[in-house]
């Protein structure tokens, strides 16, 4: 081995948005850092189609928007509940948004992985790719030394080992890091890329040049499953997608596919995706058990960052902000203990989550903690009566057939009541306004 | 021994789309590959290195991003990565390109020993030609042994390698004096995968990188579209046939069957009975 002998500062397992981050940022203040990631090239086991948080990147590499392959701008968020036949809808559109720096972005997760892998390598990591990490090697103490991966040949030492390994956290798992991931703590998503010109998506969804809209849309489109559906607008393709918590997929007999087929065909959703040419379906998982279900951390020479760590806010659709913040926080974590000439102890990476807790993402998923559970516990009445009871009173207000608005007013107040009782009403909205706060 | 692998960095054809809009093949955003055949060419480059101790060098002509090919031919266990690249050699046919890889062989003689074996895949996926090894062959005046299923052996004291040939109606088994340019059939072999040591000097190693005067061209209108006399008029995809396949049902005996097919094939082509009729009129007669 010889030369490959002397460990590495930092190993860090898996190239997707916080690995990079980590990766990158631990390179670029000078550390000796492998990254390993099993893919044939960055991005190529991510699912297409996603929404990226400029802020985050920001903080990593300022000048992202000149080099980074950015599909469209978000100038319009559009919040629906639906029911089988309807939508209502609260839509946000500001031109605000169209400034010098947009705030958000959707983009094509292989190609943007593949951009960042590269500013990685630049920065001066050595990147592997289909290798796979299969487990940790540890020292007598129990310490973590270092990786044994799928390829013939020694272990590979490092000082510290970053599990940026994604949502399934095979590798820590495997080496009694951690529990398995938990069923009713992961969504299964499915989504498709249609292929549009762009023209027609700017017409259909009235943007120009590079803006861009994202539907968020909950109801009975996930059949009385806790979930959401979603479609965003590319610069030449539309992905549309919808996802459901899997323990909720294996109560009922529905599948994603069948999800999906009825998501695209519902009449609110059909025409935006009229003579569209469905290039590619994939499907992934997606941790949304929030605060409650986030792993241990930290240990004696590793460290754990991103969907591995569950560090998704369901609420808001947030995950590529929060992967790429903490990996960010870990490496400037790992870069201040080498440079101290610091051990990788757990005591004293345990730094990383007192730096976590300042930041965003836990006071977000803190806030947040007790939303998952809520809506997985009521999901009868969050994904299917609420929605159904919002439709027929806009139905009721709106459809002018002679009735006059007081008799009207009543009729939707008797259907609420008569539907759900005033305690289970009251009781829904207060404990969701407390799982809010 | 000094081998060299020529490969080619092709679109992933699996992977490809054509825009239905403009018609036009969409190359942005498909993953490129090593081609294929090439793989076997490697692959068979390697099992010679652990037989003989012979040094590796895989080598490519194309855009700066067909470094990453050679450094995925270094994770097999290649020793040594060289690209060629310039934009005068953008839009070479086959004719350019086996002159500028021939100049580049040339010169990887030069500065790393003249290689007894020049490997190439039998062809490319994109391009389908199966022109550029033979044309380096003939260029550099090597023995050329193509569409090669298996080595037989290699005797290196005597200089000579025996190989087993497909061709039309059978194989051949044919022996050639050293150096010898072979391109590799498909599935002559199986790709190894590389140790974690190969996989740490890929990703470690220089590519050696060599522009048109490097490899000392200095007659420019060789290369790229000037030297090029193939010329691609128009590139489509091909429209789905609109001809559907037809089911003759008859009731009754064979013969009655078979004529009643005869008699839809008359009815849909004509030309098919005169034809029939006139062939018959002059050999049957």
């Amino acid at each position: 081995m010889g030369e490959f002998s002397k460990p590495f500062d930092a190993i860090v397992v898996g190239a997707g948005p916080s690995g990079n981050a980590a990766a990158y940022v631990m390179a670029k203040e000078g550390l000796n850092v492998l990254q390993i990631e099993r893919g044939e090239y960055a991005g190529s086991k991510n699912v297409q189609g996603a929404i990226l948080y400029a802020d985050a990147l920001e903080k990593i590499i300022p000048e992202f928007r000149d080099e980074a392959p950015l599909e469209r701008h978000v100038i319009e968020q559009r919040m629906w509940t639906m029911d089988d036949k309807s939508h209502t809808g609260m839509h946000y559109r500001s031109d605000d948004f169209n400034e010098e720096k947009p705030n958000r972005y959707t983009i094509l997760r292989a190609q943007f992985d593949k951009w960042f892998s590269s500013k990685v390598k630049e920065a001066g990591a050595l990147v592997l790719y289909e290798t796979t990490v299969t487990e940790l090697v540890k020292d007598l103490s129990g310490k973590v030394i270092g990786v044994r991966t799928d390829r013939q040949g020694a272990p590979i030492m490092a000082n510290v080992v970053v599990l940026a390994e994604g949502v399934n956290g095979l590798v820590g798992q495997r080496s009694g890091l951690r529990n398995e991931v938990s069923p009713d703590t992961v969504a299964l998503a499915v989504k498709e890329m249609h292929f549009l010109p762009r023209e027609t998506i700017e017409a259909r969804f009235n943007l120009s040049g590079n803006e861009g809209v994202v539907i968020e849309a909950m109801g009975t489109i996930t059949k009385g499953m806790t979930g959401t559906g979603f479609l965003y607008t590319n610069e030449e393709s539309i992905s549309v997608g919808i996802g459901c918590i899997v323990s909720d997929f294996a109560e009922t007999d529905v599948t994603p596919n069948e999800l999906l087929e009825a998501f695209k065909n519902h009449p609110s959703i059909k025409p935006l995706l009229a003579d569209s040419e469905c290039k590619e379906y994939a499907a992934h998982l997606i941790p949304e058990g929030g605060y409650k279900a986030i792993p241990q951390l930290t240990g004696a020479g590793w460290i754990v960052v991103g969907d591995a760590g569950q560090f998704v806010n369901a609420v808001h659709r947030e995950g590529s902000n929060l992967a790429m913040t903490t990996g960010r926080v870990a490496a400037e974590t790992v870069v201040s203990l080498t440079r101290k000439r610091e051990e990788m102890t757990a005591a004293n990476l345990a730094e990383y989550e007192k730096r976590l807790g300042q930041t965003f993402v836990m006071k977000d998923l803190k806030k947040y903690k007790g939303i998952p559970d809520l809506l997985h516990r009521n999901k009868g009445n969050f994904f299917g009566t609420y929605p159904k009871l919002i439709s027929a009173a806009m139905q009721t207000w709106f459809r002018v057939d002679g009735i006059d608005k007081i008799s009207k007013e009543k009729a939707i107040i008797r259907n609420f009541r008569e539907t759900r009782t005033l305690w289970g009403m009251m009781g829904d909205a207060f404990r969701l306004v407390r799982a809010w706060r | 021994m000094h081998i060299v692998v020529c490969i080619k960095q092709v679109p992933d054809s699996a992977q490809i789309r054509v825009h239905p809009v403009t018609n036009t093949i969409m190359r942005q955003g498909v993953p490129t590959i090593i081609n294929p055949y090439d793989l076997f060419a490697l692959e068979e480059a390697l099992r010679l290195k652990d037989r003989f101790g012979a040094t590796v060098t895989v080598l490519t002509m194309g855009p700066p991003t067909a470094a990453e090919s050679l450094r995925k031919a270094l994770t097999f266990g290649a020793d040594r990565a060289v690209l060629l690249t310039d934009r005068y050699f953008a839009g070479s046919d086959t004719l350019a390109t086996s002159y500028a890889l021939s100049m580049a062989l040339l010169k990887v003689a030069e500065e790393f020993g003249k290689p007894e074996i020049i490997f190439t895949g039998k062809q490319t996926i994109d391009g389908d030609t199966a022109q550029v090894g033979p044309g380096i062959a003939k260029r550099l005046d090597y023995n050329q042994l193509t569409y090669i299923a298996r080595i037989i052996e290699t005797d290196t004291q005597a200089g000579t390698i025996k190989v087993e040939r497909r061709a039309e109606g059978g194989l051949q088994v044919l022996e050639s004096k050293l150096p010898v340019l072979i391109t590799m059939l498909e599935a002559s072999n199986e790709m190894r995968r590389g140790s974690i040591e190969n996989a740490l000097i890929a990703a470690r190693a220089e590519v050696v990188t060599w522009n048109a005067a490097a490899v000392g061209i200095e007659d420019l209108t060789k290369c790229g579209l000037r030297g090029s006399p193939t010329i691609v008029k128009k590139v489509f995809a091909p429209s789905a046939r609109t001809d559907k396949a037809a089911l003759v049902e008859v009731d009754g005996k064979a013969e009655a069957k078979a004529a009643a097919l005869v008699e839809a094939i008359f009815a849909k082509a004509p030309g098919v009975e005169h034809d029939l009729l006139e062939h018959a009129a002059q050999h049957y007669v």
